[in-house]
C-alpha cells in the first residue's frame, strides 16, 4: 500500500501524482523530485552494459526513516515512483513489482486512448480507480 | 365518548402544527376522534408509528409528525383534514386545510375488514390532475430526505408518481385491517409497497393479479414485488432507459461503421475513430472518457459492438445525459453482440432479460439508484409522464439523431476511401510510434527504394564519397593528373549518343573501333586497366551490337538495311540486353573507380616519401644552425 504514487515523463515533470491526503502533501512532492536524480543515475548506470536487457524495475531507489521509494521505468523513459510507508513491513519486493506492473498495464491502456496526447496530464477514471486501490486508505 | 380528548386534542392540534390554528369543526372532530380511536384501540394517546403504516409520505411530512416521531392525535387530526383536502382537490398543503373541508371520504368505514379494492369510482379521476404535480413533487422532496432511506423507494417513486393519489386514498380504508398485521412490516417498506400497489392499480388487467398478492405475509409481498418490479422494469426500459440501443440506432451506427470500415468483422483505428468523433464536437476530455467506457478490450481500436457502444454514448451526452462511471450492461460488446444477432428486438430483450434478470437485478436498481441521484430522473419522469411510451422515446432520440447526422456528413467519400486504404495498409499489430496514417503510409513507400541501392554501388567504392575524394584530390595534389574516370565515361554515352542517329551499319562499326580505340588511348593512361577495359570492351562490343539494333529499330524509316534476323530477337533481348548493359557498365566504374584510387594511394605515397625527405633536410639544417647559436 503505496503513501504516493506519482507518473513522471521523459521530461522529468510530472504526468501524475497522487498522495495520501495526510497534512504535508508538498514533502512528498519534493521527495518524488528528488528521487528522479537516484532513477537518472540507476539509468546511466545500467545503460553501459545492456540496453536492451535493462531491467524495468529499478527496485529501492533510497531509504529514509519514515518511508522508502521504489523506482520503475518503461522503455520510452517514462518513470513510476513509488513512496510507501517504512512502517509497513508487510510489504515484499514481489509485490512492489507486481504494483508496479499493474501502473505499467495501466498507462499502456491509457496510451492506446487516441484522445490522449503523450505529455498530457493524465486524467483517466480508470487509472484513478486503479491508483486508489494501491494507496493507503487513510480515515 | 371521545369528546373530551377531542376537545382536547382540537387544541392540541392547534399548537401540534407550530403556530398554525386549525379550526376543526365540531362534525370533524367527532370524525376524526372516531377514526383514531379505530386506529389505535387501546386508550393511547397516540398511535403507535406502525399502525398507520398506510399512510403516505408526504402526509406524513406535512403532518409533522416527523418531528414529532409518532403519529400523534393532533398529527392524526391535521392528516386527515389533508385527505379530506386532497380528495376535495385541493393541493396538499397545511394551509389548504385551514378551510372548512367536507369530512374525508373513506370507503370501508362500512366494512374495515373487508379486503376488497373497489373500482375508483369513487374517487374522482380527473380532479385528482393537480394534486398529481403536488404529490410527486412532495414525494420527491420525501425521498431525498435522508430520514427513510429505502433502496427500493428512489426507483419506485417515479414509476408511482401518476396515478399515485387517487388510489392512495383507495388503499387506506383497506389497510384499516392491515394496520394491526403490518406492525410487524416496516413503515418505509409499507409506504412505499403501497404506492407501488396502488399504481398498478390502475393499469386494467393488473388489478387481478393484485387481488392474489394482497396477502399479509411479508414474503408475497416481496415477491409480488419482484415480478411487478419486473414487469415494470420491462416497460420501463423499453421507454425510458438511455443506455439501451433501439434498433434504428444500431442501423444508424451499422452504417457508419461501414463508412469507416467497410468490413464490418474489422476494427476502425483510434486515429480514424478519433477524428470521427471529433466531429461531434464533444471536449476532448469527454470523448477519452467515452473511449475509455467503449473499447473494452483496451487495445486501441474499435470493433463494431464497441463502436455502437461510442457512438451512442455519444449522442447520449449530446441529448443532455451524464456519462456513467461505468459501461452500462445495455453497452457491453457480449450484449450487443448478442443483440445484433437477434433480429426480434423483442426476442432479444426477453432474452437477455431471463438470464440476467434474477441475479442482476440488484446492480439494475442500482444503477437505477445512480441515475435517480443524475439529471436523469427528471428526464424519466418528463417520459413518463408523456405516456410511458417506447415508441415516443425513440422517436425522441431519433429526432435528435437526426441533428447529429448532420455534423457526420463531414464523412466524404474521399476520407473514407483514404481512410479504408489506410486500414488495409495498416496491420493489426501496430506499433505504438506510428499511429497516424500517414506514417503508415510512408512505410509502405520506404521498401521500394532501398533495392536500387546495391545495383549501383560497388561494395568497396560505397564506402567512399568519390566526389570527396576528387576533391581532395584537386586542392591536395597539385599534379596536372585529370581523374580518368569522367574522361573515360563521356566516351560511351558518346558512342552511344552518336550510334543512335546512325543510320548506316557501317557508322556503328567505324564507331566501334573508333570507341575501341578511343577506350584503348584512355585505358593507356591507366596502366593497370589495360585488361578490364579491353573485356568490357568487348563486352560492351557485343552488347552494343545489340544496342545499335534497338535504336534502328525505332527509326525504321532511316534504317536502310538491318539484321532482319535480329529484329526478331531484339524485343525478346531489348530487355535483357540493357540491364546486362547496365551492370557491364557498372561493373566496369567500380573497376575504373579502383583503379584511380590506386593510383591516388601510390601518388600520395610518393608525395609523401617527399614531403619527409624535406622535414628531414631541414631538420638537419635547423640542427647545423643550432649550436650555433645557443650557448
Amino acid at each position: 500500500m503505496a503513501v504516493c504514487i506519482a507518473v513522471i515523463a521523459k521530461e522529468n515533470y510530472p504526468l501524475y501524482i497522487r498522495s495520501v491526503p495526510t497534512e504535508n502533501e508538498l514533502k512528498f512532492h519534493y521527495t518524488v523530485h528528488t528521487s528522479l536524480d537516484v532513477v537518472d543515475e540507476k539509468i546511466s548506470a545500467m545503460g553501459k552494459a545492456l540496453v536492451d536487457q535493462r531491467e524495468l524495475y529499478l527496485g529501492l531507489l533510497y531509504p529514509t526513516e519514515d518511508y522508502k521509494v521504489y523506482g520503475y521505468v518503461t522503455n520510452s523513459k517514462v518513470k513510476f515512483v513509488m513512496v510507501v510507508d517504512s512502517s509497513n513491513t508487510a510489504l515484499r519486493d514481489n509485490e512492489i513489482r507486481s504494483m508496479f506492473r499493474k501502473l505499467h498495464n495501466s498507462y499502456t491502456d491509457i496510451m492506446c486512448n487516441p484522445f490522449y496526447n503523450p505529455g498530457d496530464r493524465i486524467q483517466s477514471r480508470a487509472f484513478d480507480n486503479m491508483v486508489n486501490s494501491m494507496m493507503m486508505q487513510v480515515c | 365518548m371521545e369528546q373530551g380528548p377531542a376537545g382536547a386534542s382540537g387544541a392540541a392540534a392547534a399548537t401540534g402544527t407550530g403556530g398554525l390554528l386549525l379550526p376543526l369543526s365540531e362534525t370533524e372532530q367527532q370524525r376524526y376522534s372516531e377514526l383514531f380511536s379505530r386506529c389505535c384501540p387501546p386508550p393511547e394517546a397516540a398511535a403507535g408509528g406502525s399502525s398507520v403504516g398506510w399512510w403516505t409520505l408526504q402526509h406524513w411530512e406535512v403532518c409533522g409528525a416527523k418531528r414529532v416521531g409518532y403519529f400523534g392525535p393532533a398529527q392524526f387530526y391535521i392528516a386527515l383534514k389533508l385527505i379530506a383536502a386532497a380528495q376535495s382537490g385541493f393541493p396538499v398543503r397545511i394551509e389548504s386545510i385551514k378551510n372548512e373541508l367536507p369530512l374525508p371520504r373513506f370507503m370501508a368505514l362500512k366494512n374495515d375488514t373487508d379486503i376488497r379494492y373497489g373500482t375508483p369510482a369513487e374517487l374522482h379521476g380527473v380532479k385528482f390532475q393537480t394534486p398529481h404535480s403536488t404529490l410527486e413533487k412532495n414525494s420527491y422532496k420525501r425521498t431525498d430526505e435522508g430520514d427513510k432511506q429505502e433502496p427500493n423507494s428512489p426507483p419506485m417513486s417515479p414509476i408511482c408518481s401518476p396515478p399515485a393519489s387517487p388510489s392512495t386514498y383507495q388503499r387506506i380504508p383497506v389497510s384499516y385491517g392491515y394496520g394491526k398485521a403490518r406492525s410487524g412490516l416496516e413503515q418505509q417498506h409499507g409506504a412505499p409497497y403501497e404506492v407501488r400497489h396502488s399504481a398498478h392499480q390502475q393499469d386494467g388487467p393488473s388489478s387481478g393479479n393484485y387481488g392474489a398478492k394482497s396477502a399479509l405475509t411479508c414474503s408475497t409481498p416481496n415477491r409480488s414485488l419482484s415480478v411487478e418490479r419486473e414487469q415494470q422494469d420491462s416497460s420501463t426500459h423499453y421507454s425510458d432507459d438511455p443506455w439501451r440501443i433501439t434498433e434504428e440506432q444500431r442501423d444508424y451506427y451499422i452504417n457508419q461503421f461501414k463508412s469507416l470500415q467497410p468490413d464490418l468483422n474489422a476494427f476502425i483505428s483510434g486515429s480514424v475513430a478519433k477524428n470521427f468523433f471529433t466531429k461531434s464536437k464533444l471536449p476532448i476530455p469527454e470523448l477519452s472518457h467515452i473511449w475509455e467506457l467503449s473499447d473494452v478490450d483496451c487495445d486501441g481500436a474499435l470493433t463494431l459492438p464497441e463502436f455502437c457502444a461510442a457512438f451512442h454514448l455519444v449522442v447520449a451526452r449530446k441529448n443532455g445525459y451524464q456519462l456513467p462511471e461505468t459501461l452500462p450492461e445495455t453497452l457491453l460488446p457480449e450484449y450487443l453482440q448478442a443483440a445484433s444477432l437477434k433480429p426480434m428486438r423483442d426476442c432479444a430483450l426477453f432474452d437477455s432479460y431471463s438470464e440476467p434478470l434474477p441475479g442482476s437485478q440488484q446492480t439494475r436498481d442500482f444503477s437505477r439508484t445512480e441515475k435517480s441521484s443524475t439529471e436523469e430522473v427528471p428526464d424519466n419522469s418528463a417520459l413518463l409522464q408523456d405516456g410511458k411510451k417506447d415508441d415516443k422515446q425513440a422517436l425522441k432520440v431519433s429526432t435528435t439523431l437526426k441533428t447529429i447526422p448532420k455534423e457526420f456528413q463531414h464523412l466524404t467519400v474521399k476520407t473514407a476511401a483514404q481512410e479504408s486504404n489506410a486500414l488495409r495498409a495498416r496491420p493489426r499489430s501496430r506499433s505504438y510510434s506510428s499511429t497516424s496514417i500517414e506514417d503508415a503510409m510512408k512505410k509502405g513507400e520506404e521498401p521500394p527504394t532501398p533495392p536500387p541501392r546495391p545495383q549501383k554501388s560497388h561494395s568497396r567504392a560505397s564506402s567512399l564519397d568519390l566526389n570527396k575524394i576528387f576533391q581532395q584530390n584537386t586542392q591536395g595534389v597539385r599534379s596536372g593528373w585529370l581523374p580518368p574516370p569522367p574522361p573515360a565515361l563521356p566516351p560511351r554515352p558518346s558512342v552511344s549518343q552518336t550510334e543512335q542517329p546512325s543510320e548506316v551499319d557501317l557508322h556503328p562499326q567505324m564507331n566501334r573501333p573508333s570507341s575501341q580505340a578511343e577506350e584503348n588511348s584512355s585505358a593507356k593512361k591507366e596502366v593497370v586497366l589495360t585488361q578490364p577495359p579491353s573485356k568490357p570492351a568487348r563486352r560492351k562490343l557485343r552488347t552494343e551490337a545489340q544496342g545499335l539494333d534497338t535504336p534502328e529499330v525505332s527509326p525504321t524509316i532511316n534504317v536502310t538495311s538491318s539484321l532482319p534476323a535480329a529484329k526478331a530477337h531484339l524485343p525478346v533481348q531489348k530487355q535483357s540486353s540493357k540491364q546486362k548493359r547496365a551492370i557491364q557498365t557498372a561493373i566496369r566504374k567500380n573497376k575504373e573507380a579502383n583503379a584511380v584510387l590506386a593510383r591516388l594511394n601510390s601518388e600520395l605515397q610518393q608525395q609523401l616519401k617527399e614531403v619527409h625527405k624535406e622535414r628531414i633536410a631541414l631538420e638537419t639544417q635547423l640542427e647545423q644552425l643550432r649550436p650555433v647559436t645557443v650557448l
